[in-house]
């Protein structure tokens, strides 16, 4: 398939919100807690079973993304984003069909593995586009479409719950909810597919810093780039920080709870929600403000930011946190903003080391580490918690060894974020396909008319 | 020898009209999900 190249006049600030357009939807997937209670009480599930979906869900979106990554690289960003909307949609439409005939196996099938291939293909598919599209700014332009991953569930949860009261939490009721959520991600998707645009080189040549336009520097494929050291120290520097910021986020409100029982000011359960929300808010604003703080300060400089002070936040949390309840807030949300912020800062990173040749799948192969993280994270903090219970300790003192932990892994990103040297010439792309490009479209300008 | 016309990041933006419309399509929600948002982040200073 030919990826769509944008006509003459077409405007790069159409492109965000085609990528918004995808990520709002399949962001939806951190909202399928929503879903939970109903269907263990319809189908009579465990706690464990009906989460299924959503953890394969996960595992495919890591697996689709490293392994389709190539594909989408390939085929360009419409077809990626088609895909991905087949994908996703279908995925609840075939979770609509379990529900309403009670076969949970198909909501298994549809929600995590069909949908699962749609979160990975629509997470990577417009970053290496709107890399292309905003060379002078790439931190800020992924940002914007990652942001808008953790936005999803900020929309779907307080929508889906809102369905579940209106259609009855039933099977039918969970059914009808399931199509009509395919439906309208289905259309609302449509926009991306339809709107995306991979640039022409005139602007790329033209934009407003032209050094930084031009696809100069190093290009490595993404077969090499997995050969290279910076490929594995980013993978370490990605997995450190995921994992650190699943640490709060995973018993963020039991933690806040905790924290403060035995004090003058205990957090009831209400606030201990309003708390996670906030969280939220931090993970997503640090999406966007420190992805194009990055653009200022540099890739490198960022994450030394995100892993370091990060270390001092878990540090003050533990040394302090339970004397003083907007320090510990103030802490929580600095690391949540860190832990968007690597998410959201890592396409421009692999931009900055293996240039804009096959970046999509490069990351897409990074996003392994995500995956690790999402294992690793919630397996140490929960462990670390009930030996800390089982050994009579309560309060503060449950999360004290998780913090010390949660520093070590920062540090460990700290020092493998300062390995990451500019990649060896020897892994570069010889005759880069995009300068090829450059090459035949600049003979054919200067053609006579 | 006829030279491309410069379309430039900084040239006046246009399908205005369009540009709009897309970005009230993903605004719109993302502002409902936002208003649900603080509305149960104010729980922490209220509750």
């Amino acid at each position: 398939m030919k990826p769509p190249v944008a006509p003459t006049g077409w405007s790069r600030w159409l492109v965000p919100p085609a990528a918004l357009s995808v990520h709002l939807s399949i962001g939806q997937a951190y909202a399928w807690s929503v879903f939970k209670p109903p269907l263990e009480s319809a189908l009579d599930l465990s706690g464990t079973q009906s989460a299924l979906p959503f953890q394969l869900g996960i595992v495919m979106l890591g697996l689709s993304a490293a392994f389709g990554g190539t594909l989408v690289e390939r085929n360009g960003p419409r077809w990626a984003m088609a895909v991905a909307l087949v994908c996703f949609s279908s995925g609840f439409l075939l979770s609509a069909l379990g529900a309403a005939t009670e076969q949970y196996w198909l909501i298994v099938l549809g929600y995590g593995f069909v949908g699962g291939i749609g979160l990975g293909i629509g997470y990577i598919s417009p970053v290496s586009t709107l890399i292309k599209w905003f060379p002078d700014r790439p931190g800020m332009a992924t940002g914007i479409a990652i942001m808008g991953f953790g936005g999803g569930a900020l929309i779907a949860s307080p929508w889906s719950a809102q369905m579940l009261d209106s259609f009855g939490t039933d099977s039918d009721g969970i059914a009808l909810a399931f199509l009509v959520h395919g439906l309208t991600y289905a259309v609302f998707m449509t926009l991306g597919v339809l709107l995306v645009r991979v640039p022409r080189q005139e602007v790329r040549a033209q934009s407003p810093d032209p050094a930084s336009a031009a696809p100069a520097g190093p290009q490595v494929s993404a077969k090499q780039a997995i050969r290279t050291p910076q490929f594995w120290c980013l993978w370490v520097v990605l997995c450190m920080n995921v994992t650190a910021g699943i640490g709060i986020l995973e018993k963020a409100a039991p933690m806040i709870t905790d924290f403060f029982a035995d004090t003058s000011t205990p957090v009831s359960v209400s606030a201990a929600a309003g708390f996670v929300a906030l969280l939220s808010a931090a993970n997503m604003a640090g999406r966007i403000g420190w992805s194009s703080t990055s653009d200022l300060i540099g890739r490198k400089n960022v994450y030394r930011l995100y892993l370091g002070v990060g270390a001092l936040m878990y540090l003050l949390i533990a040394l302090y946190g339970d004397a003083s309840k907007p320090l510990f807030v103030v802490c929580a949300l600095v690391i949540l903003s860190f832990y968007g912020g690597g998410f959201a800062t890592v396409p421009a990173y692999l931009k900055d080391l293996f240039g804009t040749y096959q970046v999509g799948a490069i990351h897409g192969r990074l996003l392994t580490a995500w995956s690790t993280a999402g294992v690793l994270g919630p397996l140490i903090v929960n462990r670390v918690a009930d030996s800390q219970e089982e050994a009579g300790k309560h309060g503060s003192s449950l999360y004290g060894l998780s913090f010390t932990i949660m520093i070590g892994l920062l540090v460990v990103g700290f020092v493998a974020n300062e390995l990451v040297r500019p990649v060896h010439v020897r892994h570069h792309v010889p005759a880069p396909r995009e300068s090829a490009d450059d090459a035949a479209h600049a003979r054919d300008r200067q053609q006579p008319a | 020898m006829t030279q491309p016309t410069p379309v430039t990041a900084s040239s006046p933006p246009r399908r205005r009209g369009l540009i709009a419309v897309a970005w009230l399509w993903v605004g719109a929600p993302l502002a409902y999900g936002l208003y649900e948002l603080v509305q149960k982040a104010t729980q922490l200073f209220t509750r």
